[in-house]
């Protein structure tokens, strides 16, 4: 099968900094697939890259197999909410679906008419008197009703309250479960992925730090404490990918496939958030921040 | 995409014809009045009485009131209509909706960028053309005794004949505005996508446009056909500017008799083909002499009076190449604009 999205030695620059680096990824078709970094990581502009609102500066991507945005074809392929849901404030609710009627030749006028019903959004209401809630929702619409393969949505609950926040993951479950596409969204909150997410790809400072369902991810991730002891004298097949200790313990999350039978070691489950934070830090760690706070201590 | 970018413009189009209808019904309103005065005037039977400057310049000189408000306000808002065109129909073109964040709702949808813009352009463009060749038309009609009457006129000095050929009138006539207002239009698109930023844009396209207006009448549009000299014996009768100066030099100017013609330099020549500036003759520099003797001691140089001019006869073709030109402009920028959509906003 297709991947959704494969990027290869993926890179964009902005003047000196590079805002993505080196991204190699491949996302299978069928999952809800979260990016999670922290602002500025370059959830955006991979994302931008990938409905080529974008150009690599270097290395290449491919969505569901096609170069983004290559035609209409492709266009019709992929949906695309981008960060804080733009809609034209001067276009009517009724507007917008006309809009996507006209501008897409898949449209599925009854899912779209039904979303707003059942929204409870007024058609005749202006889309720049509508609050931020109801404006992601109705950009939402227009994605879902275009009948893509692939919805991507870039930090799509940002500016959400967390009622509001709630109601939509929960409405893009149901679409995402009635339509069978494949979903990659971006957010800077591991909780709201948790919620709807089966992969995750973990990106800072414009490298992919970890991509991989989230059962395995879970399953070959454990949480190590035991005494004292200096991370280096583990297994060879036991990645560490953070580590913190006191006078007397340590605590260990690790990367490994095989079990883990040190009895010294008690090892727990490890949690999503836990799992991002680590690999957060990590990244954090190896740009040089964490030396320099070791050394004020 | 045609639906999309007509209810996108809708407002500014019902704008537009608002606006048409205002100077219809103004033109409804004085026109019959305006042909009366010409009819009434003895222009229409002057060429078997052989007074038609006399009787031209006299109606021309004689407009007051509306009609004169009409015909300058109508040609005022002519001349600014293409540059309005490309500040506020152009440059937010695509500018508002790099401001509103609203392009990424609008190129991930089934349509091309290079479709959204073509479409964009196309409409818009031609809309901005079409309501402007209407005004001219409109103008053209409601203004003819005026066209007539100044085509028969003789201009007074060279420099500032009035006339539809002349510059003043010019370019609030015939097709050449339709030029302009694609180009305008095309040149506010332009600034705005290079530009990101609708205010900068919009002051950037009027800066070029009105700079544009004053370099083409000026330096451009007299030698798109190469000018007609006429050299004639200077008639001293005719003469309508005499200055003399401390060093005994002095210039000579006579009026120009070429209805209709747009004169580019009017030059007093001695025998010798050379500028005549001096010296000064005894009659002219006394304080006693008369006029009369002052002029026969000018008979007396020999001075001929070279015209350089445009004639009447070329005022289409003019147009035409005015047109043309602003047109070919107008489109490299069009077609600036998609290839910077397509490659450079990216």
């Amino acid at each position: 099968m297709t991947a959704v999205l494969e990027a290869r030695g993926l890179g964009k620059r902005y003047g000196r900094l590079w805002a993505l680096a080196d991204c190699t990824l491949s996302i299978p078709p069928g999952h809800v697939a979260g990016l999670v970094g922290p602002n500025g990581a370059g959830k955006t502009t991979l994302l931008h890259m990938a409905v080529g609102l974008l150009q690599p500066t270097s290395g290449t991507i491919e969505v569901l197999g096609g170069q983004p945005a290559a035609g209409p074809a492709q266009l019709a392929r992929v949906g695309f909410l981008a960060q804080d849901a733009p809609t034209y404030a001067g276009l009517s609710v009724a507007d917008h679906l006309r809009l996507g009627a006209h501008l897409n030749p898949g449209w599925d006028a009854r899912l779209a008419h039904d979303r707003i019903e059942a929204l409870d959004l007024n058609p005749g209401q202006r889309a720049g008197k509508l609050s931020g809630g109801e404006r992601a929702q109705l950009a939402l619409t227009l994605a879902v009703a275009k009948r893509p393969e692939l919805l991507i949505l870039d930090e799509p609950v940002a500016s959400l309250d967390p009622l509001a926040r709630r109601e939509f993951l929960q409405d893009l479950m149901e679409a995402v479960a009635e339509q069978q596409v494949s979903v990659v969204l971006s957010s800077h909150l591991v909780a709201d992925l948790e919620r709807v997410c089966d992969y995750l790809i973990v990106l800072t400072t414009g490298r992919v730090q970890v991509a991989g369902e989230v059962e395995d991810l879970l399953a070959t991730h454990h949480l190590l404490t035991g005494p004292r002891r200096d991370p280096a004298t583990l297994p060879a097949s036991q990645h560490v990918i953070s580590a913190s200790h006191t006078d007397r313990q340590t605590t260990l999350l690790v990367r490994t496939d095989a079990p883990i039978h040190d009895p010294a070691w008690t090892v727990s489950q490890v949690g999503m958030e836990d799992l991002v934070l680590a690999y957060m830090s990590q990244a954090a760690g190896s740009r040089g921040r964490k030396p320099a706070l070791e050394a004020q201590r | 995409m045609i639906w999309l970018t007509w209810r996108q413009f809708r407002a500014q189009a019902w704008a537009a014809l608002a606006v048409l209808a205002v100077i219809a019904i103004a033109f409804g309103v004085t026109g019959p009045h305006l042909a009366y005065l010409y009819d009434a005037s003895g222009i229409p039977a002057c060429h078997a009485h052989g007074d038609c400057a006399t009787l031209a310049t006299n109606f021309v000189n004689e407009l007051k009131g509306l009609d004169a408000v009409v015909w300058f306000v109508s040609i005022g808002v002519l001349y600014l209509a293409p540059g309005l065109i490309g500040v506020f129909w152009g440059a937010p073109l695509v500018t508002r909706e790099l401001e509103a964040g609203t392009f990424r709702l609008a190129w991930n949808q089934s349509v091309t960028r290079t479709r959204w813009i073509a479409v964009k352009l196309a409409l818009v463009g031609l809309a901005a053309m079409a309501a402007v060749g209407l005004f001219s038309l409109m103008i053209a009609w409601w203004a003819s005794p005026i066209d007539r009457a100044t085509g028969l006129a003789a201009s007074r000095n060279g420099a500032s004949s009035v006339n539809r050929l002349a510059p003043l009138l010019f370019g609030a006539s015939g097709v050449a505005p339709i030029g302009y207002a694609a180009f305008a239009f095309a040149l506010g698109v332009t600034a705005g996508i290079v530009i990101r930023r609708t205010v900068p844009a919009m002051a950037i396209t009027l800066a070029v446009f009105a700079a544009v207006q004053i370099v083409m009448p000026n330096w451009v549009r007299p030698h798109l056909i190469t000018p007609a000299h006429v050299t004639t014996a200077l008639n001293t009768a005719n003469i309508s500017q005499l200055s003399t100066d401390n060093n005994g030099q002095m210039t000579v100017t006579a009026a120009v008799h070429i209805p209709g013609a747009w004169v580019l330099s009017n030059q007093t020549i001695n025998a010798a083909g050379q500028a005549f500036t001096g010296p000064a003759t005894k009659a002219c520099l006394s304080q006693t002499a008369s006029i009369r003797a002052c002029n026969a001691s000018l008979g007396r140089l020999h001075l001929r009076q070279l015209v350089t001019y445009q004639p009447a006869s070329r005022y289409w073709a003019f147009q035409w190449h005015e047109t043309a030109i602003f047109l070919a402009v107008a489109l490299l920028l069009a077609g600036f604009c998609v290839w910077w959509i397509r490659r450079r906003l990216s």
